[in-house]
């Protein structure tokens, strides 16, 4: 099992929301977040002075998957999310020990 | 009516015995003085209910400015975890400078009986010596004494911009109740109140020195005083509610009216003009700044342009009884270019957190409308008025001489006054820890956005 998370554009959050239930993907948390990363920030100026805003928003989608479709989930994320500017985002593939699903106890690839 | 028409029979026989008379200047001071006497007599006795209403009226729209108007503008420009300490401070010295209007700054300000040129009597602590007939010219003395009050209730309410998210809230009441017996009082009697300034003919309509140049002499100072904000000038976080802002500068363009058109004391033909020109004036200075700030900076911002009216209407403040239309322009436009160059000025070149731009815009604006009109209150192509004295370079020395007492006094009072309030606090800055926590949950136990 694999644990994908995506950090994107919040303004992508549907198109990618969309292409994931298209291929079957039916359950993924979502977070709204601030970073910033080869984009940086951007400046905002009031009455002359500059103000530095160090973090912009972001998104972060995670979807535990079963490692056969984590390529073809990591892939929908990248068409879905890109728009081809800085800031775009990142992927990260993290391995999952374990599952577990609260209402029945059920437990591994069955829980997610 | 008829002491109207009297009056004007008078003035037109006068006319024509200055006419016949002008190589003798002794008769046309007489003359001159015979008219005010003449006025003084056939008012003194009738309440007039019109300007009453006015003046009424006028008296809770300088209110409004300050409450909720001037808190909302100053709070949308700080962070979020400082808003309620901002209209806390503005709420705050409302109720306490009403209080001290009432017990010692009425009569400090507006009433003769000193014997001197520097500060009024105290015949009227407490307001002993008022009764509900007594009358102000043609309106009750209680409806005076509400409308000057809420003039002295926004001008220290003004200079809270300069301290915002860093100062303790005992040190804001201790130095606001101080400053306005020390520092509002006297400058308020020297213009208004018959001191030494209106004997040497300064215009000063609504408090273009009263109101504006003190409060931004002492917001600079008390700046300089109590230090920088962390993070300041690169890392600070931007105005928090810019949509704030605009609805707080609204109010306050609003209650400008109240403000100026009240200031001529009746309603009449003066206050018309006070109301267009202030009008005209914010407007201009609205894109004048809008203008500037896109060329300079590539976006016109909202925060900009109500900016922009904040300083068109403090500059026009003392130039609303003697401008026309045209000089009304000039002086938005003036105050559009000046003040927002005069924000870069105290921020970045002397380096000193004047957090809401206090100095820049009602200090600086304050004083050049006061020099202004001058020249654009004078009777010449531009449309003036009138002003009090022979040419516009005497009028001239005469303002510059108010502007800088008036500053002076503000400084050096405003230094000690701290340095006093700063015993008694044990320091008037909040501690980091509570200058990050933010003042809201620090000094008031509350929170502005609960969002969850």
């Amino acid at each position: 099992m694999k644990l994908i998370k995506s950090i994107i554009k919040p303004f992508k959050l549907e198109d990618v929301k969309e292409a994931l239930s298209e291929i079957g993907i039916e359950g993924m948390t979502v977070i709204e977040a601030k970073g910033f990363g080869r984009q940086k920030g951007h400046t905002e100026i009031y009455r002359g002075s500059e103000y530095t805003i160090d973090f912009l928003p972001k998104v972060v989608i995670e979807v535990a998957v079963p490692d056969d479709i984590a390529d073809k989930v990591i892939d929908t994320i990248v068409k879905a999310a890109k728009t081809e500017k800085i800031g775009d985002g990142k992927i990260f593939v993290i391995p999952v020990e374990q599952a577990v699903r609260i209402r029945t106890g059920e437990q591994g690839e069955v829980a997610l | 009516m008829i002491s109207r028409f009297l009056f004007l029979l008078l003035g037109l026989s006068f006319a024509s015995n200055l006419f016949a008379q002008e190589n003798d200047p002794n008769t046309v001071g007489s003359a001159v003085s015979s008219i005010e006497i003449v006025e003084q007599t056939a008012d003194v006795t009738v309440l007039d209910s019109g300007n009453t209403a006015w003046m009424l009226t006028a008296t809770a729209l300088v209110l409004f400015m300050t409450l909720p108007g001037l808190a909302l503008f100053y709070a949308g420009l700080v962070q979020s975890k400082n808003v309620l300490s901002v209209l806390m401070h503005c709420f705050a010295i409302a109720c306490l400078a009403s209080i001290i209007w009432f017990a010692v700054g009425y009569s400090l300000s507006l009433t003769s009986g000193s014997g001197n040129n520097w500060v009024g009597g105290n015949t009227a602590f407490f307001l002993q010596h008022l009764s509900v007939d007594s009358l102000n010219g043609d309106h009750p003395e209680t409806v005076w004494i509400m409308f000057q009050m809420t003039f002295a209730i926004i001008t220290p309410a003004l200079i809270v911009g300069a301290f915002v998210e860093r100062i303790k809230f005992s040190a804001v009441l201790l130095f606001s109740g101080c400053w306005l017996i020390v520092v509002y009082c006297p400058v308020c009697y020297w213009v208004w109140g018959g001191g030494w300034l209106a004997e040497r003919g300064i215009i000063d309509f609504a408090g273009g020195i009263v109101v504006h140049a003190t409060a931004g002499a002492s917001a600079l100072t008390i700046a300089a005083m109590l230090g920088r904000r962390h993070g300041f000038p690169k890392s600070l976080k931007p105005p928090h509610n810019p949509g704030m802002v605009m609805t707080g500068a609204a109010m306050l363009w609003v209650g400008w009216f109240g403000f100026n058109a009240g200031s001529a004391a009746a309603a009449d033909n003066s206050a018309g003009m006070a109301m267009l020109v202030t009008h005209l004036s914010a407007a201009t200075a609205s894109l004048v700044w809008m203008l500037v700030e896109w060329r300079s900076t590539g976006k016109p911002g909202l925060v900009g342009i109500v900016t922009g009216m904040v300083a068109g209407l403090a500059t026009i403040t003392p130039a609303s009884g003697s401008v026309g239309p045209l000089g009304a322009i000039i002086i938005g436009a003036s105050a559009g270019i000046i003040c927002y160059y005069a924000c870069g000025f105290v921020k970045e070149k002397l380096g000193i957190d004047d957090s809401l731009d206090v100095a820049a815009v009602h200090g600086v604006g304050g004083i050049l409308g006061t020099l202004l009109v001058s020249y654009l209150g004078w009777k010449g192509e531009l449309g003036g008025l009138g002003i009090n004295s022979e040419t516009w370079q005497d009028q001239l020395v005469v303002q510059a001489q108010g502007c800088l007492a008036a500053v002076a006094l503000s400084v050096v009072a405003t230094y000690i006054i701290i340095k006093l309030v700063s015993a008694l606090t044990g320091g008037i800055r909040v501690s980091d820890d509570d200058e990050t926590k933010g003042l809201d949950q620090a000094a008031h136990g509350e929170n502005g956005y609960s969002l969850s």
